[in-house]
């Protein structure tokens, strides 16, 4: 291959661009709507302008969850299907600009309803809490708009195979394709829930609506999404991050593979969110319990698979004793630093994971702030870090800039405030939520019960950690105003590993969506079609809707 | 496709284990009783839980044999009824169930948790071992005072 950076289409990075630096503008409004609320939360309890706790929180959620992780993981998608592909082609650039289009549309139209108090409904928008309908049209907007994306990513990938027959397609693109997959057949029960029941409902069109029903087609999409963030974070990981250090990737065909298993059980799964729910047999509940369980085997080979790749790397360094090769890790590298954190907080939060989706355990922490410290572990920490890192050769490659000493210097910094921050917010949500404290609340002492008042100190550590983290979320744009700032030259590299010599060639079976995409669709008929037959056949009277805020 | 013999190890120990702990989260779950709440359909007409036995009589009611029932409809912003004394010892089947919007039900310091979702009831039977006034709050968002939802256990 050529040692010199590709630059990109001019047409491409600004596509990319654009997704990137909407979603870091995501970031800076869900941080201050994330600051206010731990402050509020530690005892500081005035808000100007008359704003909301729950407002608050619905846009630190929509904004963070949904808004930041979105537009970052289209851009990273399209960027590296765009070097590993080529250029892309006129149909899936228009249709990147199209979805960018419909998704920012449905955003700004959503936050304003989220800041005139007409949607203060969270992000899993729970019937029969009534938003304002156009709220729900506007998430249309922001699904509609991600799958315009997503059609763009197979249209370029098709081009690519009529062209290049018999060869396997490089690694990113696969996993871009597999992601993508997910994204589109998990939103459907997302999009099954709006269009068909909060749509009508709440233009009172129908009267009722079954709430149970509801809460399954949210979770059917509401897990899959948790992956729709993590494996964009797993191609840095298997893909990025062995080019970053000079090695080679383990096994190109067993990433492959677990892209696939993450696939197959991402979905089939989202019943193990509605494990304290009325009105699902636990036979149902504990079927899903083991389909959840099986990501486990994916993630082992991840975990394997990366520290491998270090260790070989080290070795051939010259790495001496068992573990003399993390001494040859770059540590002083962002591009490595800032994932590599990520990864390694990966291990306590698959963990705390584990423990959430157990049949049983679930009720110890269901609904706590332990659940709210588990995804500040896992989105905010693993896949968050994941993205900064990219982000900090990605603007430089796109834009022909190079990644100087000093931005290394300020993206290190970055890292370690971020990790600090998180130390202290999610290290006191964890504890505090085993003691009970729930999540998703303001401030309360509950008429200064004993085991309220013991919460105290926790939520405070809590108020500490969110501030250290808005300083994060300041630096991080400092630092992307700085890269783009940055001198030109010769453009920072798009770090696309290459497979150990050892290593085989992927079985052509892995590219036969239809068998993948039908072994899904069975699983998901297994997990789904009785309990929804039921909801569907003893609906109940419904529930109206209500406006509590 | 080739595997490493490190790597095999790994999964064979890692899918182990893993079937270790379904097999323990499964005898817990449907040998032993610890199963969570909610596993049947028990639909009620959320307007009318007035007249719906057993919510039309909130509160505990004995059943026999140091068994009770506590029956408690949870609402925008509060529970009914919002005290509740239960002798040391007994066995305690709750039915709740919502008037308005999903609500949650969570007893701090011991392992009730449910949700409590309008249209249906949810059931779960605790037995109280620990004398103390415990605190019961719900941990789901339901409007703008969800902060103030609370209830009190007094066992006795």
């Amino acid at each position: 291959m050529d040692n010199l950076p590709k630059p990109f289409d001019r047409r491409d990075s600004a596509l990319i661009l654009a997704h990137i630096l909407f979603a870091f503008f995501a970031l800076f409004l869900g941080g201050v709507a994330g600051l206010l609320q731990g402050l509020v939360r530690g005892g500081a309890n005035a808000l100007p302008f008359g704003i909301g706790y729950y407002q608050l929180l619905t846009a630190h959620g929509v904004l963070m969850a949904l808004v930041f992780t979105t537009y970052f993981i289209i851009g990273f998608l399209y960027s590296g299907v765009a070097r590993t592909l080529g250029t892309l082609l006129g149909l899936p650039r228009r249709l990147g600009w199209l979805g960018f289009g419909l998704m920012t549309t449905g955003t700004l139209w959503a936050t304003v309803l989220i800041l005139l108090n007409k949607a203060t409904v969270l992000y899993t928008f729970y019937a029969p809490l009534k938003a304002s309908p156009w709220f729900y049209v506007a998430l249309v907007f922001v699904v509609v708009g991600s799958w315009m994306s997503g059609f763009g990513i197979f249209m370029q990938y098709r081009y690519w195979k009529v062209l290049h027959p018999g060869q396997t397609t490089p690694l990113f693109t696969f996993m871009a394709v597999v992601t993508m997959a997910m994204w589109l057949i998990a939103t459907l029960g997302v999009a099954i829930e709006v269009l068909f029941q909060l749509i009508p409902w709440s233009f009172g069109w129908v009267e009722t609506v079954n709430v149970v029903l509801s809460r399954t087609l949210f979770w059917y999409f509401g897990h899959p999404l948790v992956y729709f963030w993590l494996l964009p974070a797993y191609m840095c990981w298997y893909v990025v991050i062995p080019k970053v250090i000079g090695g080679r990737l383990f096994s190109d065909a067993l990433a492959r593979l677990s892209f696939l298993m993450f696939l197959l059980f991402s979905i089939p799964v989202g019943f193990h969110h509605q494990l304290m729910e009325p009105g699902i047999s636990n036979v149902w509940k504990f079927v899903q319990v083991v389909l959840t369980f099986m990501v486990v085997i994916p993630s082992l080979m991840t975990a394997f698979s990366l520290f491998a790749t270090f260790e070989m790397h080290g070795r051939s360094l010259g790495a001496k004793g068992l573990f003399g090769w993390l001494r040859k890790l770059p540590w002083k590298d962002v591009r490595f630093f800032a994932p590599f954190m990520g990864m390694l907080l990966f291990i306590p939060a698959g963990a705390g994971g584990l423990i959430n989706a157990s049949h049983e355990l679930n009720a110890i922490v269901h609904n706590t702030l332990w659940v709210t410290g588990h995804f500040h572990l896992t989105v905010a920490t693993s896949v968050a870090l994941t993205f900064f890192g990219i982000t900090y050769w990605l603007i430089p490659a796109l834009t022909g800039r190079t990644l100087t000493p000093r931005m290394h210097r300020l993206g290190i910094a970055q890292t370690v405030i971020w990790l600090v921050g998180m130390l202290f917010m999610s290290g006191s949500m964890h504890t505090v939520g085993l003691l009970g404290s729930p999540r998703r609340t303001s401030f309360t002492t509950y008429q200064d019960h004993p085991d309220a008042v013991l919460w105290m100190p926790y939520h405070v550590a809590m108020a500490v950690g969110g501030t250290i983290l808005f300083v994060g979320v300041l630096l991080m744009l400092f630092n992307i105003v700085t890269l783009l700032r940055a001198p030109k030259g010769r453009p920072e590299e798009f770090p696309i590993a290459e497979v150990s010599d050892a290593a085989e060639k992927a079985p052509a079976l892995f590219e036969r969506w239809g068998v993948w995409v039908g072994i899904l669709v069975v699983l998901i008929l297994v997990a789904y079609t009785i309990p929804v037959m039921d909801m569907l056949n003893h609906p109940g009277v419904g529930a109206k809707g209500f406006k509590t805020w | 496709m080739h595997i490493h013999r490190l790597e095999k190890l790994w999964l064979v120990f890692g899918i182990s284990m893993l079937a270790v702990f379904l097999t323990v989260v499964g005898v817990g779950a449907f040998a032993l009783g610890m199963e969570p709440p909610g596993g049947h359909r028990h639909t009620v007409d959320p307007e009318k839980l007035s007249t719906t036995a057993p919510f039309d009589k909130p509160g505990l009611q004995r059943l026999g044999n140091g068994e009770y029932e506590a029956n408690i409809i949870a609402f925008a912003f509060g529970y009914k009824p919002d005290v509740i004394e239960i002798p040391l010892g007994a066995k305690v089947n709750f039915n709740i169930t919502s008037s308005d919007v999903v609500h949650g039900f969570q007893v701090v310091n011991t392992t009730i948790n449910m949700m409590v979702v309008p249209g249906e009831v949810n059931h779960l039977a605790y037995t109280f071992t620990e004398p103390g006034e415990y605190l019961v709050i719900c941990n789901e968002y339901c409007g703008a005072a969800h902060e103030v939802m609370m209830m009190k256990l007094i066992v006795k």
